[in-house]
């Protein structure tokens, strides 16, 4: 009987202990030469990406017109943000809802561009709601209006939000 | 190896999140990288930053861009996405310009721990060693113990296990990385044959706390290893004790149900052999554990003298075999038929981080069923993740070529619209220009004159256009009135009011002339405002459809070029999938027609031995 389990252990422990043996060495060489082309076309397609990039924005947001707002969280705040809301000068402009990677990345620091556009220099009312619920579980509704005056350059907005346990303005709209 | 290369993108997500949550935010596309970044897009992130790092060399003065402020955390963070989406090479060149550049110490230190880690991941441990062999002086003291850690990964790589024991021990308090420093220095003491030690360490590893996912599936797998050294040492009982930890629905449980089982049978404990391998034989029958549990319970039946249940058992599995040897069949052809890749670029998959494990349990892709394994190996999972991005390569590039149509039509439409307006515009606006110039020059001249007058008073240069004609009139009055005597009086009389008034007057007109002129340059600076929102209005007219026609045209070149080579690669990438797939299929072909084999004659076996009792127990009768 133990002749029975010392033939099958060293099976069991290769089972257990290492990866399968899926590649020949050939097939090793292969899959490290395609990497190498995989890292290159990334790279020429990120070039492609970055002069895309730029020419959108030239091309529809010139600096002149250009505002940009952002959606960021108050850092160490519980707030479950559900969705944003963002009028301009009495349009909508943008909506979202908020998945939960999304969620996650505002809440470790990422910064969210919800809303590229254009509008003309001189002054423009901004109007943002937010919806979620608070650290309790309650619902947690927030409006509020802020002026903001476009100038020569492109206007960038940044729209923190923060919970009613933050002690913090629940909507923050700050220029930059 | 491969094991401890999946601990790393753990820890490099830990390490630039905490980098990323330390500083307030003053670049808000950084921040906006970090959003894409902190969600698995590693490509956005990449575009994103290395967008913003362009800018930023490109402006003059560096210290006013928002961006200065985090410009190591952007270069290293650039860095780590690169090698998040696996740009080893990139990441590598970026990080080795670092080490180049003239640093402070601890800058240098890190990009040499971060090149370490990309050669590490290489499987080029002797360069990672080199690279960390590079650290001198103070290291930041958030990486400390990850450089430390890697360190010890790295001599383990390169078989000096007993330097790594040594580093391993001094980190056991490490925060966040308790799990891997036990697992790695019990590894690493079995290697070096300190059987004992490597023992205490693994089952300190397999008793740590935490309730994380990985902390979990990290003490399964020390408990898994631990169990089946002490199994393969005939220490059947303590080999129980640790294959009884590992808990019954993790991925390392199907592996230990079937040593549990073994640990007893080697005992010739078969009734309780049986406990963990019926478990296992009602599991998912792809599972080569559970095809082993399949021929092992009917074995332990046997060795229990329960022959028919043995020989029942040994039918089920013979079955059991036929019917997986005609699936694996299906699968193979089906992989042939190309709708493997068809499964792995399903969209779902992409919107689940948990990709690898939901694609082993798709549903109408019995391709995918098999390959558990095959999608746990380094080689077969960088093949696949490379085959994704080349896929999510592919729609971006045809994408983009509906985007550069409709730009091209964009300023196809704007030049339309514009071309035959900006001629009289043009025209009309050289007219006002003129006039401009000329009531700013009437402007500039009245301040230097009355400037003058501040120094030298000129009543003359104040009088009004009444006064002026009263003075002359007055004057061809006293002309004509030369024989009039009293006419003549009246008229020099007048001419002394009126210059009487003139200089009297002289301090109050000269403030009202200034009044003026302040209310002039108010009404000047308005003009001036909307003379330069004319201007750059006029110029954006022109740039919007002018001077795009060559880049468009050489991005749409660039972009299709990239598509028909991502599509050759993807080709090429499949193919090397598929082999991949139908080589693992056929091995566990093989694998399941030997089983088949000894399944049929420990049938036929426990038949025998059935009949031969019955037989035996009708003669005793």
């Amino acid at each position: 009987m133990l002749s029975f389990v010392r033939t099958l252990m060293p099976w069991l422990l290769a089972l257990t202990l290492s990866a399968p043996a899926v590649s020949a060495p050939a097939s090793r060489e292969q899959v490290k030469g395609l990497d190498e082309q995989v890292q290159d076309i990334k790279s020429e397609v990120l070039g492609i990406a970055a002069e895309l990039s730029r020419l959108e924005e030239k091309l529809l947001y010139p600096s002149g017109t250009q505002l940009s707002l952002f959606v960021s969280l108050a850092s160490d705040d519980t707030l479950r943000l559900d969705a944003v809301d963002i009028q301009v000068d009495g349009r909508d402009v943008a909506h979202h809802l908020y998945s939960f990677k999304e969620l996650e990345a505002l809440q470790q620091g990422g910064v969210q561009r919800i809303y590229s556009g254009n509008i003309t220099a001189g002054t423009h009312e901004l109007q943002v709601s937010i919806a979620g619920k608070a650290a309790g579980g309650s619902d947690y509704r927030l409006t509020t209006s802020a002026s903001i005056e476009k100038d020569v350059g492109p206007k960038l907005v940044e729209i923190r939000i923060a919970g009613p346990a933050s002690g913090q303005p629940g909507i923050d709209i700050r220029d930059w | 190896m491969a094991g401890l290369h999946r601990l790393l993108p753990g820890v490099i997500a830990l390490l630039w999140c905490s980098m990323s949550a330390a500083a307030e935010l003053r670049d808000l596309y950084f921040g906006e990288a970090l959003y894409q970044a902190h969600q698995g897009h590693w490509f956005d992130a990449i575009a994103r930053l290395d967008s913003e790092l362009g800018q930023h060399y490109g402006v003059d003065e560096r210290p006013l861009d928002t961006l200065y402020f985090h410009l190591d955390h952007a270069e290293f963070a650039v860095g780590d996405f690169e090698l998040s989406y696996r740009m080893h090479n990139r990441a590598g060149r970026a990080i080795q310009s670092v080490l180049e550049a003239r640093v402070a110490p601890e800058v240098r230190n890190e990009a040499a721990w971060r090149l370490a880690r990309i050669h590490f991941q290489k499987e080029q441990p002797v360069e990672a060693l080199h690279a960390l062999d590079r650290i001198t002086g103070p290291v930041p003291a958030r990486i400390r113990d990850e450089v430390a850690f890697l360190r010890a990964q790295v001599l383990i790589a390169n078989g000096r296990f007993s330097e790594a024991i040594d580093i391993l021990a001094g980190l056991r308090d490490a925060d966040g990385l308790e799990h891997f420093v036990a697992y790695n220095r019990g590894i690493a003491l079995y290697q070096t044959g300190r059987l004992k030690e490597a023992g205490a360490e693994l089952a300190r590893a397999g008793q740590a706390g935490g309730d994380a996912k990985g902390d979990q599936a990290m003490r399964d797998k020390a408990n898994l290893v631990l169990g089946t050294r002490l199994l393969e040492a005939e220490d059947y009982a303590g080999a129980q004790t640790f294959l009884e930890r590992v808990r019954l629905t993790g991925p390392f449980s199907n592996r230990a149900l079937l040593s549990a089982g073994w640990a007893h049978a080697a005992q010739e404990e078969y009734e309780r052999a049986i406990v963990p391998w019926s478990l296992l034989a009602q599991r998912n029958v792809t599972d080569r554990a559970v095809q082993e549990a399949l021929l092992a319970l009917p074995y332990a039946y046997g060795k229990l003298e329960v022959h028919g249940k043995a020989a029942l058992l040994y039918g089920q599995a013979l079955e059991s075999f036929g019917n997986e040897l005609t699936r694996l069949d299906t699968s193979i052809r089906s992989i042939r038929e190309g709708r493997f890749l068809q499964a792995l670029v399903r969209e779902e998959l992409a919107q689940d981080s948990d990709w690898v494990i939901k694609l082993r349990e798709l549903p109408d892709a019995p391709e995918t069923w098999y390959l558990t394994e095959l999608i746990a190996s380094h080689d077969f999972q960088q093949s696949l993740r490379n085959y994704l991005d080349l896929e999510d390569l592919r729609r971006r590039t045809a994408e983009w070529d509906g985007h550069l149509a409709a730009w091209e039509e964009l300023v196809v439409k704007r030049r339309a619209y514009y071309e035959p307006l900006l001629p009289e515009i043009d025209r009309q606006f050289r007219f006002l220009d003129s006039r401009i110039k000329l009531r700013l020059e009437q402007r500039d001249h009245i301040f230097r004159r009355l400037q003058s007058m501040l120094v030298m008073p000129r009543p003359d240069l104040l009088i009004t256009a009444p006064e002026r004609e009263a003075r002359e009139a007055l004057a061809a009055l006293e002309h004509a009135a030369a024989g009039d005597r009293h006419l003549r009086e009246r008229a020099t009389r007048l001419q002394g009011v009126l210059h009487w008034n003139i200089h009297t007057d002289y301090d109050h007109r000269l403030t009202t002339a200034h009044k003026r002129l302040l209310a002039l340059d108010a009404d000047i600076a308005r003009l001036k405002t909307r003379y330069r929102a004319f201007i750059r209005t006029r110029q954006a007219a022109t740039q919007s459809y002018q001077g795009y026609d060559d880049t468009l045209r050489q991005l749409r070149i660039r972009s299709r070029a990239a598509h028909a080579r991502i599509e050759q690669l993807m080709a090429r990438q499949g193919h090397l999938l598929e082999s991949m797939a139908v080589e693992e299929l056929d091995r566990r072909r093989v694998r399941l027609e030997e089983q088949q084999v000894k399944a049929r004659f420990a049938l036929a076996d426990s038949y025998d031995r059935a009949s031969r009792r019955q037989d035996t127990e009708g003669a005793a009768e």
